[in-house]
């Protein structure tokens, strides 16, 4: 019963601050709005469940993503949203209603939340189920194949966004050294 | 209890909701947000509670981190305009970017 009321309030919430952040044109208050609309979706998953999804929600969506886009106001410097006159909605709107119609309709041959027959169960679930606390120890399973099973495949992906990241720094911290470096010769010119 | 507690919070959630929305100055959504995210590590306390599942809190416990790094992070962009300096007066200053977020 209590379930239930949380979904509905936190959907609910979720409604509100997206029709917010539609509407609004302050690009700040859209930022923060995004963090709480990541804090929302995280409790959901929460709720249904899945806590792994809702972690990397909460680290990405309220954590990274929001310092990053905040980061972009303070390099840009634009604080509002420009309107451009010309602007019809029904193109737009007609193409999101028939794509969300066909995911609607799409959803109805998926078996139910929880359903033990569904095909997903049925295939390599059982194993893993049985097997994980045996084989690894881990209490959770989807930690248990994500950390155990295919611990390979993880240690390519973190060594994969590891070398991103690298080269993201290298190309944005040496160009910021160089360009500080250039404005301090430059005021010692000046003196 | 867990019923009025959850209600409580998911109370308290609408009325941080409602001041991201209407807050004046930059400082009054910040805190909303703030508040936001501590009521959603106590609606996971509370719900690891109510369905018996306790490791859930340590889920909890690294929302409250995620929630107090982010806002560190944007108070120091709004402060200051970037992640790296420490003081307004010296901008440039270059030190532990990647600490910050």
């Amino acid at each position: 019963m209590i379930d239930i009321v949380i979904n509905i309030v936190l959907l609910a919430f979720l409604a509100i601050t997206a029709i917010a952040i539609v509407r609004m044109t302050n690009l700040f208050a859209i930022i923060m709005l995004f963090g709480i609309f990541s804090f929302l979706s995280a409790g959901l998953f929460v709720v249904m469940d899945a806590v792994d999804v809702a972690f990397t929600e909460a680290a990405v969506g309220a954590g990274i993503s929001t310092v990053l886009m905040i980061a972009t106001i303070a390099l840009t410097k634009v604080q509002k949203e420009k309107h451009t006159g010309k602007h019809r909605p029904w193109l737009p709107l007609a193409v999101v209603i028939i794509t969300g119609a066909t995911l609607v309709y799409g959803t109805l041959d998926i078996p139910a939340f929880g359903d033990p027959e569904a095909p997903a169960q049925k295939h390599v679930a059982p194993y893993y189920i049985k097997q994980s606390i045996p084989d690894t120890g881990v209490p959770n399973v989807v930690t248990a194949v994500l950390a155990s099973y295919r611990g390979f495949d993880t240690l390519g992906e973190v060594v994969v966004v590891f070398t991103a990241g690298i080269a993201v720094l290298l190309l944005i911290g040496g160009k910021r050294t160089k360009q500080s470096a250039i404005k301090k010769e430059r005021e010692k010119d000046d003196t | 209890m867990f019923t009025a507690a959850i209600l409580a919070i998911l109370v308290t959630m609408g009325l941080a909701l409602a001041r991201a929305l209407m807050g004046p100055t930059v400082y009054d959504r910040i805190a909303a947000v703030n508040m936001f995210g501590t009521k959603t590590v106590l609606l996971i306390a509370i719900i690891s509670f109510l369905s018996d599942r306790t490791d859930l809190l340590d889920i909890a416990l690294v929302y409250a981190l995620i929630n107090f790094i982010g806002i560190v992070a944007v108070l120091k962009l709004v402060v200051y305009g970037n992640l790296y300096s420490s003081e307004k007066e010296n901008p440039k200053q270059l030190n532990a970017t990647g600490n910050d977020n």
